[in-house]
């Protein structure tokens, strides 16, 4: 008993818990799947991921440093790197160094940083930082590629990439195509019935391993779905966001398919394009901008459902989970307040049970 | 005799007219907010707010020129509730310093002048002429002004002890509380 | 038997192995006995004895000090040595009186104790209920509530179940369960004694699936009994909350501000359940009780029965004393035990384990950013919202606080337990209830102290008018005297 003895209240024992581990198991399950991701979109793909996540950091470190807190730790606990790792691979891969800076400014500085820093940001900073840039550089996010893996014919050499990543002017224009959905989505606008047009998209097959135009994270759901469900394992997260997520976004694209097939693509077609997945398990999961009750957990992952479902249907983008993870994030303190867990011998109202007599 | 009774009675009614009449023009407006505040404070009119009684430093209070922290028998629940009322912010932190007090008297000191036992308006002294006076803690509330009038400083001012039931754990430390 | 689901809860590492299988041993006795007059909830107990009385074992010390509270009796045979002040086993660690008594080492018991009741069944549950007050007996579980006051509460409810915790949910605590693998008999003669005390017409007794030979040695024990029945419960903290366990057991949930007998249940502890049998079989008031002794720095660790008030710091040393010098000395299981302020202070009655934890286990780390992972909100077994609640109290809401729930919290420390930032939020509670509760005091106090003063101006007002009419009536009496003579003056002119 070297110090006071009653500086502080019990527990004197604690769960196996730390912020830095729960991090890093979710880094750990996402590494599986950026493995694939990188080695399919090759080098221009690697530099990306590495500028992006290492301006995170750098950000980090600057925006601790000035708020006069500790760099080191705040950068050890994970958090930075969850964030700038999900930002870089729901980028185009083969975008410019540029964009992945401006989206890492906007994502640590803007999103977390500026409302107070780990724990205190209304928004997921990833999807701020991945929002912005879309919104500002149409272009440069529009412009996909299809994949070309490590070391195949037609693969960038590695000269060649830094070209790409960090060379000036560089036009996509020759070799970008569109991703699934936004092909779907301009051929309808083109008067092209979605039945006839989503025959010209890649097979499921491709679609659910990602050999498709589109972003990192976008590509491999079934390596995607191993890090969710070892999350899960864990008990990192629970199911309630992404079964409810997942459900109303199958739900919703199943029902309108069968009512007009020619105007609206099927469940599983918005299930498995798009990055649903890598966002229903590592994106909306996201501790800090997701209720904490279970039940609010549940409304949260239907209205972003919804909201994707609603976006990539009728608005003008083709992609909505990050517009709709962004709108329901802003609702996660009204969901926090509404849907609470009962009280032990309390009515939802807060009353006290009734007793009742001899039952 | 009939003569008496009417001169008397007719002075009284003449002053009585008169007081009536001076109170009705002379009235201060009764505020309903005064009346509010004073109901919140102990009312034992013992000025350690620096005013005269309750009803004067709730007068302050109602115009907005005094702080709410500055009845001490009254403690912090005074402060919050009279903060609540008036809805500013109580800056309790400075007042935490003053523990609540009670009176002790001296046994080997007091006269049993019954002077304390006059003074003290909650009726928390026993005592009677040349006896040895006692304070029921209780009902004390350490307005102190028995402390005042003692002639042979035999009352002084304890902290009222914390014991084993009243004591409660503090506020975690901002280092083991990080926000 | 069915068994219902409680919510929340956590599976801390139960550490139990260390203590489980050592058998209880006597602590032989000590130099000094120190009797503290408050080792219960509710109003102190007053000394009966002076300095320099002799006592016999088993004689009272010291005698209930209102309707909740509970007597003391000399442990041994001895001398009063001195009523003083002494630390009490809190974490305050402010003095408090305590009677101190030393060993005349032939441990005698005093010859006037009650005599046993040969048929407690046939007696009346009053006597039952009076003896067992008048042995001094509270809750042995840890809350010290005096036992006989909860006896009582057949006289206004309606009860059906007398639930006996034997859950020990606690981790490293194995008092309990050596009770029940030692003291099977007694426990269940107790328990049965306590039912018809209360007119509950079954006995239930819960105890956690983790100790089998316990539930075994139990079962055969009340194997004659058809009124007792012993329940294997699911191993999940708080399952020793008397809430939880009456709802593992019956399903129903006590309403809040109510109590389990509201449902027709009343829970004890087993160490209680024996107490109960000794002094009612046998006269003994309560003098002694088991203590685990456990923790990483303690060198031998044991269950020690042990004389009350027998310093901490003795049954350290009979254990083997420290291997390593602790992180923390704590005073009941590492959930919701209290830090001690020194070993030198004395076992009460309610205390079930000194723990001397390492740093390794206590596992003590500087809070970090809460993430808002939704882990306390999980596994609150009251249906809280800490991360709320800690929130509020952080910037000093206390309303708020209160308001999102703050006093229903039972403090069993899930949340500060799984929370993945080190957030103390159970002492945020505690502060949080313990300063609540001071206002209300104050409050009340500010109540009273309001209405003396309204009645003391009422009554100066009726004096000072009292005064004035006497004095009106006075001045009016010399004013008819100084007018007569001049009306006779008048006369005799005319």
């Amino acid at each position: 008993m070297t110090t006071a003895y009653n500086d502080r209240a019990g527990p004197f024992t604690h769960a196996p818990t730390s912020v830095s581990k729960t991090m890093f198991t979710v880094l750990a399950a996402l590494t599986p799947a950026t493995l694939f991701n990188l080695w399919m979109f090759g080098w221009p793909a690697i530099f990306l991921f590495l500028v992006t996540v290492g301006s995170c950091v750098a950000l980090e470190f600057l925006c601790v440093r000035i708020a006069g807190g500790s760099p080191e730790g705040a950068i050890g606990d994970g958090s930075v790197l969850i964030t700038g790792w999900l930002l870089a691979v729901s980028l185009p891969p083969w975008a410019p160094w540029w964009v992945g800076v401006v989206a890492a400014v906007f994502a640590v500085a803007l999103a977390k940083h500026a409302f107070g820093g780990l724990g205190q940001n209304v928004f997921n900073p990833a999807m701020v930082g991945r929002v912005v840039v879309l919104v500002s550089f149409p272009v440069q996010m529009t412009a996909w590629v299809a994949p070309r893996p490590l070391f195949s014919a037609g693969a960038p050499g590695f000269v060649e990439s830094l070209g790409t990543t960090f060379g000036r002017n560089v036009s996509l224009d020759s070799i970008s195509a569109a991703s699934p959905l936004g092909f779907v989505k301009t051929e309808l606008a083109r008067g092209i019935p979605v039945d006839q047009s989503i025959v010209n998209v890649p097979g499921l097959a491709d679609l659910l391993l990602g050999f498709h135009p589109g972003s990192m994270g976008e590509a491999s759901v079934p390596l995607v779905l191993a890090g969710g469900l070892y999350l899960m394992w864990k008990r990192i997260i629970s199911w309630h966001i992404p079964v409810s997520l997942l459900g109303t976004l199958f739900l919703m694209g199943t029902l309108f398919h069968a009512v007009d097939p020619a105007r609206y693509a099927g469940g599983l077609f918005h299930l498995i394009t798009g990055a649903s997945f890598l966002g229903a398990f590592f994106i909306a999961t996201d501790y800090v901008t997701s209720p904490v009750s279970k039940q609010g957990q549940i409304v949260f992952g239907i209205g972003i459902g919804l909201l994707t479902w609603i976006i990539r249907t009728y608005a003008g983008y083709p992609e909505g989970m990050a517009f709709a993870v962004m709108l329901m994030n802003a609702l996660t303190p009204i969901l926090d307040q509404h849907f609470r867990p009962r009280v032990f011998g309390r009515t939802r109202k807060g009353q006290p049970l009734p007793v009742k007599g001899d039952q | 005799m009939l003569l008496d009774v009417g001169s008397l009675a007719v002075m009284g009614v003449t002053l009585g007219a008169v007081l009536g009449t001076a109170a009705k023009l002379l009235a201060v407006p009764n505020n309903p907010l005064e009346e509010e505040l004073q109901a919140l404070l102990p009312g034992s009119q013992c000025g350690q707010c620096g005013f005269v009684g309750c009803a004067q430093y709730a007068a302050a209070l109602a115009k907005g020129d005094t702080p709410v922290t500055l009845c001490a028998p009254g403690g912090k629940a005074t402060i919050e509730v009279l903060a609540k009322r008036l809805g500013v912010s109580a800056d309790t932190d400075g007042h935490e310093e003053q523990a609540p007090q009670h009176a002790h008297i001296k046994e080997d000191l007091c006269i049993g002048c019954l002077r304390c036992v006059q003074e003290c308006s909650t009726d928390a002294i026993v005592g009677a002429n040349k006896q040895l006076h006692t304070i029921i803690v209780d009902q004390c509330h350490g307005c102190a002004k028995c402390f005042k009038v003692c002639p042979t400083e035999a009352i002084e001012m304890c902290t009222v002890p914390v014991t084993l039931s009243a004591w409660h754990w503090g506020k975690p430390r901002a280092d083991q509380a990080h926000h | 038997m069915r068994l219902f689901p409680v919510r929340g809860g956590i599976h801390p590492d139960y550490r139990k192995e260390r203590t489980s299988e050592s058998a209880i041993v006597a602590l032989p006795l000590p130099a000094a006995l120190y009797i503290p007059l408050q080792q219960h909830i509710g109003a102190a107990s007053e000394a009966v004895v002076a300095v320099g009385d002799v006592v016999k074992k088993g004689q009272i010390v010291a005698r209930s000090g209102g309707v909740v509270s509970a007597a003391s009796h000399a442990p041994t045979s001895g001398r009063v040595a001195a009523v003083t002040d002494f630390t009490a086993p809190h974490p305050s660690g402010l003095p408090q009186p305590t009677i101190v008594i030393e060993p005349d080492g032939r441990d005698e018991w005093a010859a006037d104790l009650p005599p046993g009741i040969d048929d407690p069944f046939a007696a009346d549950p009053k006597a039952i209920r009076d003896r067992v007050a008048a042995s001094g007996i509270v809750g042995m579980g840890g809350a010290a509530f005096p036992s006989a006051v909860k006896l009582n509460l057949g006289t206004q409810h309606k009860l059906e179940t007398l639930l006996i915790n034997g859950a020990e949910c606690e981790p490293y605590l194995t008092c309990d369960d050596r009770l029940m693998r030692e003291f099977a008999a007694e426990v269940v003669d107790g328990a049965r004694v306590m039912a018809h005390a209360l007119g509950a017409p079954r006995v239930v007794v819960g105890i956690e699936t983790n100790k089998p030979q316990a539930i075994e040695a139990m079962t055969r024990a009340a194997a004659a009994f058809p009124d007792v029945t012993v329940v294997g419960v699911p191993v999940q903290y708080p399952m020793g909350s008397e809430r939880h366990l009456t709802q593992a057991i019956t399903g129903r949930e006590t309403p809040a501000r109510k109590l389990t007998a509201d449902l027709g249940v009343v829970v004890h502890n087993v160490a209680t359940a024996r107490a109960v049998h000794h002094a009612v079989r046998f006269g003994r008031p309560l003098v002694r009780r088991v203590v685990t002794v456990s923790g990483g720095a303690i060198a031998r660790p044991a269950n020690v029965e042990a004389p009350l008030g027998t310093l901490v710091s003795e049954l350290v040393a009979f254990c083997g004393g420290f291997s390593q010098p602790p992180r923390r000395v704590v005073n009941g299981g590492p959930m919701m035990g209290q830090p001690l302020p020194s070993l030198e202070v004395p076992v009460v009655k309610g205390m079930s384990g000194i723990l001397a934890l390492t740093l390794d286990e206590t596992d003590e780390k500087p809070s970090q950013p809460c993430i808002r992972c939704g882990s306390c909100v999980t596994i609150c077994p009251c249906g809280l919202v800490p991360v709320e609640m800690a929130a509020f109290i952080r910037h000093d809401n206390l309303d708020g606080a209160a308001k999102s729930g703050v006093m229903d919290c039972v403090s069993c420390g899930s949340c500060s337990y799984i929370c993945p930032s080190h957030i103390p939020l159970v002492h945020f509670f505690n502060y949080a209830k313990g300063a609540l509760n001071a206002k209300d005091r104050e409050r009340r106090h500010l109540d009273q102290i309001k209405a003396l003063a309204e009645s003391h101006a009422l009554r100066v007002e009726k004096q000072a008018a009292a005064k004035k009419a006497a004095a009106a009536a006075a001045a009016a009496a010399r004013a008819q005297a100084a007018a007569a003579p001049l009306t006779d003056d008048d006369k005799a002119n005319a």
